[in-house]
């Protein structure tokens, strides 16, 4: 049974009084890791919107220690932290349980300039909890495309909208056979949560993908991020699942929408609330574009099926 | 009381004896021809137990040292080695580690950069990362790579600046050369464990290297650029301290050869500097007052020990064994006319650049460089 929002702890990492937009989905998905983590942790941050509404030093709208490192540097950074801790508790200069390393990373600081480092740390299979909260832009330098941003979506930089689709980051962590991937959003905190519990309890490498739905991104009304986060799912073009030991579960509603048993939404409903995709649909071609993503959507799904059945 | 132990071992193999006596926590590690056989040598100790430490063997040298940061800030002594264009590949994150105030210390072992490619050894890399608020140790023998290197985490832990202990490629790195390996129990009264003042800990919730408004950036760089300067008396206090436990001296900000009477002053760093010492003899030989002057320190540049140390009225040849784009000659040479300007009138500074790309320096190739210089 998933948590319910009610049954989640009092505890509060995310503390009142930070610069995060109003709505953000980032911040909100923080509160939920929080209360899932505990106060017994190390945070590291890479350059993010996360890090623009943290507070200025010397203040901190985290309550845990952290860290702000180098772009490029998630990955190798907590396995830095993470096998400090441990050899200084092997050698007596620490007591006690160790603190759950986690980085906490944008979709930039993931797909594409952190990369490289999180491969590698998943092929170490160090032990980190590395979050990847997905806006599908560089959002905090003003929404520039990232690897994350979905075909036909608007950004500065394109600004006639992305001709590429994005990559499946989460199943290429799970294709680095580390012991636990998931994927969330901000809709289903309850799941967010039990996924977090579980990746804490895991020893290794484990990966946990947020998408994050930012209304000054994604251009749509600043209450209604939780809605568009739902509207994600249901449409199919955001798959909840998870992956223990290399074994892939998909989550409701999406286990639903895989199994056949409800149809996802048809993509319009999604992009017509998002100006980000506005331009597309006053074009002459809307129809065939609309079209390319309707495809890119139903690939996934159809391939994220397929994977699943893999279970060697 | 245990006595010391000589051996015969190459420079990169000093180094990573060192390193196991400095009883490191955490070693990032990346090959790069000439640096890669220090971390051959350290994992294969981590390996079979010789050292209490972990190795990660990360994907390239931006996260070694990336990697060697978070360590530190966890409270790790934490050691690392490059070379050449892994040492450039660094750039970003040795600012992290300097402006985080985060003490590792890392072995660069020098070679020319990229392009063309070139294996053998210059000084364009160390010097090219001149203003990265790195300490920066530079040594002429396996014996003074070994000694360094202990040296230098105590200067790192003691004013939180990560410190570069560099050396030649090859000439060095793959050379035997005897080696004195103090008792153990001597290199522990030398360095007393790492305890840090500050560490990543849940029970302290704090930001570390946040973003600033200037009222707070400014006083952080500032700080900085007070304290390696005042990093100095603590290099020298290291090397006399280590002298007095060990017996064995490689001077402390400079090191100095004949040069009390002398009239022209080679001075250089590394490996050549070494071979120099066989130069100025010659030299003498010739009816030449002649001396060396090695900065050992590069940085922070020891201005005041080189102002008092050269003799009136000499004539300074200074071999640079890099570019200074830009300007007609080396590096070294215009930081030594940065700091005699005004200061020491009396003296004549002539340069060169030699040795680029591991160009052999011979004893005689340089006696005849300064011979050639002296009539310029």
């Amino acid at each position: 049974m998933t948590t319910s929002i009610k049954q989640l702890p009092d505890i509060e990492q995310v503390l009142s009084g930070n610069g995060a937009c109003g709505g953000c989905p980032a911040t909100m998905a923080l509160r939920i890791v929080g209360k899932a983590l505990g106060s017994n942790a190390i945070m590291l941050l890479t350059p993010s919107c996360s890090v623009a509404s943290m507070g200025m030093t010397p203040k901190l709208g985290y309550n845990w220690p952290c860290i702000n490192i180098c772009f490029a540097t998630a990955g190798s950074s907590a396995s830095g932290i993470s096998h400090a801790l441990e050899i200084m508790q092997e050698k007596g200069r620490l007591q006690g349980e160790l603190p759950t390393v986690f980085c906490w990373a944008g979709d930039g600081g993931t797909y594409d300039i952190g990369f490289q480092a999180l491969s590698a740390a998943a092929e170490r299979n160090d032990n980190m909890i590395f979050f990847c909260y997905n806006n599908e832009a560089y959002s905090n330098t003003g929404v520039q495309r990232s690897g994350a941003t979905p075909r036909g979506s608007f950004t500065t930089t394109t600004p006639t909208g992305k001709r590429q689709p994005k990559k499946n980051m989460a199943l290429l962590m799970l294709e680095h056979n580390i012991p636990y991937v998931a994927t969330a959003t901000v809709a289903y905190p309850g799941d967010l949560y039990d996924k977090v519990v579980k990746a804490k309890n895991t020893p290794g490498m484990k990966y946990i993908e947020i998408l994050a739905p930012c209304y000054l991104g994604w251009q749509f009304n600043m209450p209604e991020t939780v809605q568009m986060s739902r509207k994600a799912v249901r449409s199919g073009s955001w798959l909840l699942w998870e992956a223990e030991n290399g074994k892939i579960s998909f989550n409701n509603p999406s286990a639903h929408i895989i199994s056949g048993k409800k149809k996802a939404e048809p993509v319009d409903e999604y992009l017509m609330k998002q100006g980000r995709f506005s331009r597309l649909l006053k074009g002459s071609d809307a129809a065939q574009r609309i079209a390319e993503i309707q495809g890119d959507i139903d690939r996934e799904i159809a391939f994220m099926r397929e994977r699943a059945k893999i279970t060697i | 009381m245990k006595s010391a132990q000589v051996i015969m071992d190459t420079g990169a193999h000093a180094a990573a004896l060192a390193v196991k006596s400095a009883r490191v926590d955490v070693i990032p590690g990346y090959p790069i021809t000439p640096q890669t056989s220090i971390m051959e040598a350290l994992s294969a100790m981590v390996e079979n137990g010789e050292l209490h430490a972990r190795f990660i063997p990360v994907e390239g040298e931006h996260s070694s040292m990336a990697a060697a940061v978070a360590a530190s800030a966890a409270g790790a002594r934490v050691f690392t080695a490059t070379s050449a264009n892994g040492l450039l590949y660094m750039h970003e994150v040795l600012h992290m580690a300097s402006g985080g105030r985060l003490p590792v210390v890392m072995c660069n072992v020098n070679r020319g950069i990229f392009a063309p490619w070139t294996l053998w050894a210059d000084h364009q890399d160390s010097f090219s990362q001149r203003d990265t608020g790195w300490i920066q140790y530079h040594c002429s023998s396996n014996q003074e790579v070994f000694n360094t290197i202990l040296q230098a985490f105590r200067v790192a832990e003691q004013i939180n600046i990560p410190v570069m202990v560099n050396f030649d490629g090859f000439a060095i790195s793959h050379c035997l050369m005897p080696l004195t390996l103090p008792p153990q129990e001597d290199i522990d009264r030398f360095l007393p464990p790492h305890e840090p003042e500050w560490r990543l800990d849940p029970a302290q919730p704090s930001s570390f290297s946040n973003v600033t408004n200037a009222p707070e950036y400014a006083p952080f760089r500032q700080m900085l650029s007070d304290d390696i300067i005042a990093a100095i008396p603590l290099v020298k206090q290291a090397a006399q301290e280590y002298k007095d436990i060990t017996g064995m001296w490689d001077g402390d900000t400079i090191d100095t050869y004949r040069l009390e009477d002398a009239e022209v002053v080679a001075f250089a760093v590394n490996s050549m500097a070494a071979e120099l010492r066989l130069s100025i003899d010659i030299l003498r030989e010739q009816g030449i007052k002649a001396g060396l002057l090695r900065p050992r320190l590069y940085l922070p540049f020891p201005t005041e020990d080189i102002i008092s140390a050269l003799p009136q009225n000499a004539q300074v040849m200074v071999l640079d064994r890099n570019y200074n784009f830009g300007h007609p000659g080396g590096i070294l040479a215009s930081e030594l006319k940065s700091v005699l300007f005004g200061r020491r009138n009396d003296i004549t500074v002539k340069n060169r650049v030699i040795g680029i790309g591991g160009i052999d320096l011979t004893r005689r190739f340089m006696a005849a460089e300064i011979r050639a210089m002296m009539d310029e």
